[in-house]
C-alpha cells in the first residue's frame, strides 16, 4: 500500500469523523468522534515523517484535552432537549464563518510551495501528499542522523531557546489561572 | 516508507477484530429479556440514586485543567531526553535550560500545593 492510498484512506477517515462529530445531538458522542479524527490526523502526522507531533497529538488533543472537552460537557450539563439556536441570525453568521474559512482554504492551496510543485508536476515527489506540505518535504529531509524527535530538539533548545523558556511562564500563567477561576475560596 | 508500520497496522486489526469478534459472539448466543432491574444503570450494586446527567463540580475541571498543564511540561521533556546525547557539545547548556523550565513550573506546582487546589474540600 503506497503512502497516497495511506493519506486518503486517513484524510477520508478525518472528515467522515468530523461530519459525524458535527452531526450528532449527543454532545458525548460529539466528542468521541473528535477523538477518531484527532487519531486519523495523528495518522497523516506519520506519514509526514512528523512522527513526534503524531504522538503528541494523541497524548495531549485525544488524550488531555479531550478530558477538559468531557468535563465542559458535564459541568454545563447539556441535557438531551438544548433549545434549537437555528435562528436566522445564527445561520448566517454560520454561513459567514464556513464561508470565510472556505476562502481562506482556498487561497492557500494556490500559494502553497507545495500546491504549486503539485500542479507544475516538478518537484521530487510531486502528486503525493507529501508534496502539498511544504513541512512534510522539510521534515522528510530533516532526520537521519539525528532522529525524528532530535530533529525538534535541536532548534527547540538552542534556536529558539528563549521562546521554550518563555513557554513555561505561559504554563505558570495557566496554572494560576486556571486554580484562580476554579478554587472557590483561595 | 511506511514498511516499519506494519506491525502497527496488524496490531489495529487484530484490536478491531477481537473487539468486533467478542461483541459479535456475544450478541449471537446471548438472549434478551429486558426485566427493569437489567435495564437499571449499574451502581456498584447499590439502588441507582438519580440521573448521571447532572452538573458536575468544578473541582473536576480543575484537575483536569492541571494535569493538562504538566503534561504539556512532560511534552516538552521528550525531545530533551532524546537529544541530550546527540547535542553533547551543548549538554551544560541544555541542563541549565530544562532546570530554569522546572523552576519555573515548580514555583506553579509550589503555588498549587500552598493554595490547597490538591484538597477535595
Amino acid at each position: 500500500m503506497s503512502g497516497q492510498t495511506v493519506f486518503y484512506i486517513l484524510a477520508g477517515a478525518a472528515i467522515l469523523s468530523a461530519l459525524l462529530c458535527i452531526i450528532q445531538k449527543n454532545p458525548i458522542a460529539s466528542v468521541l468522534w473528535l477523538i477518531s479524527t484527532m487519531f486519523a490526523l495523528a495518522g497523516i502526522y506519520v506519514l509526514l515523517q512528523a512522527q513526534f507531533i503524531a504522538a503528541i497529538q494523541v497524548l495531549v488533543y485525544a488524550g488531555a484535552i479531550m478530558v477538559l472537552f468531557l468535563f465542559v460537557i458535564m459541568l454545563l450539563n447539556l441535557g438531551r432537549d438544548t433549545g434549537d439556536l437555528r435562528g436566522m441570525p445564527v445561520r448566517l453568521a454560520a454561513v459567514l464563518v464556513a464561508g470565510g474559512l472556505l476562502g481562506e482554504l482556498v487561497l492557500l492551496a494556490r500559494v502553497t510551495p507545495g500546491s504549486m510543485a503539485l500542479l507544475r508536476g516538478t518537484a521530487v515527489g510531486a502528486g503525493t501528499p507529501m508534496a502539498s506540505f511544504p513541512a512534510g518535504q522539510a521534515g522528510a529531509a530533516a532526520p537521519g542522523a539525528q532522529g525524528v524527535v532530535g530533529a525538534i530538539a535541536e532548534p527547540l533548545f538552542r534556536t529558539y531557546l528563549v521562546p521554550f523558556e518563555i513557554t513555561s511562564i505561559l504554563l505558570l500563567a495557566a496554572v494560576v489561572g486556571a486554580v484562580v477561576l476554579a478554587k472557590r475560596k483561595l | 516508507m511506511l514498511q516499519p508500520y506494519v506491525p502497527l497496522l496488524i496490531l489495529i486489526v487484530f484490536v478491531v477484530a477481537n473487539a468486533a469478534l467478542i461483541l459479535g459472539v456475544s450478541h449471537l448466543f446471548s438472549t434478551y429479556r429486558r426485566t427493569p432491574t437489567k435495564v437499571a444503570a449499574y451502581e456498584s450494586g447499590i439502588p441507582v440514586l438519580g440521573d448521571a446527567r447532572e452538573r458536575f463540580s468544578i473541582k473536576f475541571y480543575l484537575v483536569a485543567m492541571l494535569f493538562i498543564i504538566f503534561d504539556i511540561e512532560t511534552v516538552f521533556m521528550i525531545p530533551w531526553a532524546v537529544a541530550f546525547r546527540q547535542l553533547s557539545e551543548i549538554s551544560g547548556l541544555l541542563i541549565v535550560e530544562m532546570f530554569v523550565f522546572i523552576a519555573v513550573l515548580g514555583v506553579g506546582y509550589v503555588y498549587i500545593w500552598k493554595r490547597g487546589a490538591f484538597e477535595w474540600d
